[in-house]
């Protein structure tokens, strides 16, 4: 798993629909004038009224400063339709000023709300925006392929991780170290092919996939990389069969959850590139298999699930970057015949066996193939 | 150069050369002088090249105007003689004195000696002004164990550091007994400290670790614009400074424990590998959310300008906060942390490349706060445990010093610990 954990996946989810939502890349946060046209609006707010200088504005960057003039703590809304939170600042007490900056793209009926209290439906007033909506109309086929093709690709791993885990559970609670030696490796190819999908599932992934190093203080060490301790380092002990079931529950969960997830073209090219972040700094480094040495595997399968990540997304980035899509084939292909050269029968070799040029060579390869990989979400972004 | 052969001593030197900075720089000074009262603060406010006073109420280099450079050294007591370890300490506060005064080691020691005596200051000094060089000393949990009697003078803030969420930490770059921070304006000058304590120190102490940082990471006055890490990002806005007394008393300046330690502070190093091909494929955007500053600006998300006030209060479309849950700012904010806040002092650094192809770059990170119990503990507990940016670092040295107070004229070095 990457290296720390839990909710980053999810803001992570956020940041992405958020950058979606605004439209064109790369304005962020960073772009935009804060004070637009005529500066900022002046909002009084009282324990019962709710007063602005204006209740117009024009669309873009809007700014409000809400001063508190009432007795209880409130809190400050624009609504869209519907009740569509645009912007809101909380926990405003009494005497203080704070500001608010929204972006509102679309003219259109707006709703201001002071909430004293922060409670309740709050003291609400029409507010109108004015001007255009600029935004194109995002309905994009090849997108929408994208995402159905990779939720196909997303379902066809879910099946062999959950019977692929069953039966490295099976082994462990029989006392069948070998057999489950043997299908350590395997189960966790599918599941590092989506560990970005799996990742956004709160505290799932660290249950599964948590490295000894990475637990916090009092967590218990439990999932895949526990089990691999005792099969490789500590032997079989009392309770490695609850925990092997406990894997079982806990995978069956993720597969329930990511066979509903629903994902944007964005977030494919940015679980591309978490794979590959993943690769860089945890299996070239020979830090998440510490025990069995069995990296190579998983680089391997992380490498799959960014490629396949990739060529969802193709057909989109070679009508706009012809040369983009040209570079990801190459650097792939030269990724691919690294790991060829390390085949060891059915699998890899150990991760101790590899030279150090081979690591570096490894390690360089990644480097190259991480960089245009970094470009496909500009390019997926793009209107 | 020595003053005997009758050339320019690095003192004058100095000297001649702050003329003319402190006419160019009159205009841009005027108002610092107003608010920076303390001689360690004003000092290099003025003129980087100028000294810093080695003695006052509390040592120098901490709420001194960060230096550019950095030479911080971790040293291991390998003497088991109480006294020898009190003459060194008295043998370095002398040569330590007159480094940061802008002289050689010793008087004549670069080539004043005899001839056929190897010389007593390695001499890459010589020619250079006084840069600003500080020199702090610490004292390490290690040194209060049973070899000089010194067990029952370890403060209880002194801890030995609990191990963090995802620390990788390498023992060649963790611990010492004693720690010295060198920072100046001209990284020869801080070299040429560090190098000369420990040349002193054979036999008495062993460099245990060193650091060297490039560029600092910290602003510790207003007068100084905040600096950018390796991140790209203007780090350190909400730092503690030195012209706000009140906080430094609340969160700097040690008041309870042993006699030796009150008015000191506590610091604490740690050397932050910083996996920067990552970050350098991460959408702006995606940088942003994480550190939760505007990379241009370094206005808190949400917000104009720099300074303004970082308001975690502030959610944007579908009420998601503009500062994430899991933002860097947020989570090391004072207001998530009951108000504890330290003093930031760190510096960047590369040291060569891993092997792989990648720099070995990173944030050599020093605080110094009150009680690190209460302070950097938790702080590094919450960040450990959910900053999105941990994703991007390392912890992979560490290191916590008990610093005393500063010197008055005549006292040395440790001597209200040792004394």
């Amino acid at each position: 798993m990457t290296r720390p954990k839990l909710p980053a996946a999810l803001a992570g989810l956020a940041a992405l629909a958020t950058l979606a939502a605004c439209g064109d890349s790369g304005s962020g946060a960073s772009g935009g004038t804060p004070a637009a046209a005529g500066g900022p609006i002046a909002v009084e707010a009282k324990d019962d009224a709710c007063g602005l200088t204006k209740a117009e504005a024009a669309a873009g960057t809007i700014t409000f400063e809400v001063s508190n003039k009432g007795s209880r703590v409130t809190e400050f809304y624009l609504y869209g339709e519907g009740d569509r939170i645009m912007g809101e600042v909380e926990n405003i007490t009494p005497g203080i000023t704070r500001r608010l900056i929204v972006e509102v793209p679309d003219g259109g009926k707006y709703q201001t709300s002071c909430r004293p209290g922060m409670t309740g439906d709050g003291i609400r007033a029409d507010f109108t925006v004015t001007g255009a909506a600029t935004r194109q109309a995002d309905a994009n086929v090849k997108l929408g392929e994208a995402t159905k093709g990779y939720q196909r690709y997303v379902n066809a791993q879910v099946e062999p991780l959950q019977a692929k885990t069953g039966e490295f559970a099976a082994a462990v609670k029989a006392g069948k170290v070998d057999e489950a030696k043997a299908l350590f490796p395997v189960a966790r190819t599918y599941w590092e092919r989506i560990e970005p999908v799996a990742e956004s599932f709160g505290d799932l992934d660290p249950r599964i996939d948590a490295r000894e190093a990475d637990l916090e203080p009092g967590q218990e060490f439990t999932g895949f990389h526990r089990l691999e301790k005792d099969l490789w380092v500590s032997g079989l002990r009392a309770d490695s069969g609850k925990i092997a079931d406990q894997l079982v529950t806990d995978v069956n969960e993720i597969v329930t959850k990511a066979k509903a997830v629903e994902l944007t073209p964005l977030q494919l090219a940015n679980g591309a590139k978490e794979l590959l972040d993943e690769v860089a700094t945890g299996k070239i480094t020979g830090e998440e298999d510490t025990f069995s040495h069995t990296d190579l595997w998983d680089f391997r399968a992380n490498v799959e699930g960014s490629q396949a990540a990739v060529a969802a997304l193709r057909p989109v980035v070679a009508e706009r970057d012809p040369a983009l899509a040209k570079a990801l084939d190459e650097k792939f292909a030269a990724v691919d015949a690294l790991l060829e050269k390390q085949r060891s029968g059915e699998g890899y070799k150990l991760y101790t066996d590899l030279t150090p040029d081979e690591v570096k060579a490894f390690a360089e390869a990644v480097d190259a193939l991480g960089e245009p990989i970094s470009k496909v979400a500009e390019v997926v972004a793009q209107k | 150069m020595s003053d005997r052969n009758g050339g320019v001593s690095r003192r004058r030197l100095f000297g001649l050369a702050g003329a003319g900075a402190a006419v160019a720089g009159l205009g841009a000074t005027a108002g610092v002088l107003a608010t920076a009262r303390d001689p360690q603060v004003r000092a290099t406010a003025v003129d980087t090249s100028a000294p810093v006073p080695f003695r006052g109420p509390h040592q120098a280099g901490i709420v001194t105007p960060a230096q550019d450079r950095m030479h911080f050294v971790a040293f291991d007591v390998t003497t088991r003689k109480r006294e020898e370890l009190v003459a060194l300490l008295k043998d370095w506060t002398l040569a330590a004195e007159r480094m940061t005064a802008g002289e050689e080691a010793t008087q004549g020691g670069a080539v004043g000696g005899a001839p056929q005596a190897p010389p007593a200051d390695t001499g890459e000094a010589l020619d250079l002004p006084a840069s600003a060089l500080t020199l702090t000393i610490g004292f390490g949990p290690s040194l209060f164990d049973d070899r000089f009697g010194l067990a029952d003078k370890r403060p209880e803030a002194l801890v030995e550091l609990p191990r963090f969420r995802g620390d990788d930490l390498d023992a060649r770059r963790t611990g010492g007994d004693i720690c010295v921070q060198a920072c100046a304006n001209d990284p020869q000058v801080a070299v040429h400290a560090i190098r000369n304590l420990a040349r002193i120190g054979f036999g008495k102490v062993a460099v245990r670790w060193s650091q060297l940082g490039f560029g600092r990471t910290s602003s510790t006055s207003t007068t100084q614009a905040t600096p950018r890490n390796l991140f790209g990002f203007k780090d350190g806005t909400n730092n503690l400074k030195a012209e706000d007394p009140t906080a430094l008393a609340e969160h700097v300046w040690v008041t309870e424990g042993p006699q030796w330690i009150v008015g000191g502070s506590y610091l604490v190093a740690r050397r932050i590998r910083m996996h920067i091909e990552i970050w350098d494929r991460t959408s702006l955007t995606e940088q942003e959310a994480i550190v939760g500053r505007a990379k241009g600006t370094g206005a808190p998300l949400g917000q104009t300008a720099e300074f303004d006030q970082v308001d975690l209060h502030v959610r944007g479309p579908g009420g998601v906060p503009r500062i994430a849950e899991d933002a860097h700012i947020r989570l090391a904010s004072a207001e998530s942390l009951k108000g504890a806040r330290i003093l930031r002092r760190g510096y960047n650094f590369t040291d060569g490349s891993d092997g792989f192809g990648h720099l070995d770059a990173g944030l050599f990170f020093i605080c110094f706060n009150r009680d690190t119990r209460t302070q950097f503990v938790p702080m590094q507990q919450a960040l450990s445990a959910n900053d999105k940016m941990m994703e991007y670092l390392e912890h992979n040295g560490s290191g916590h010093f008990a610093c005393p107070p500063g010197l008055s004229q005549g006292g040395y070095w440790g001597e209200g610990l040792l004394g």
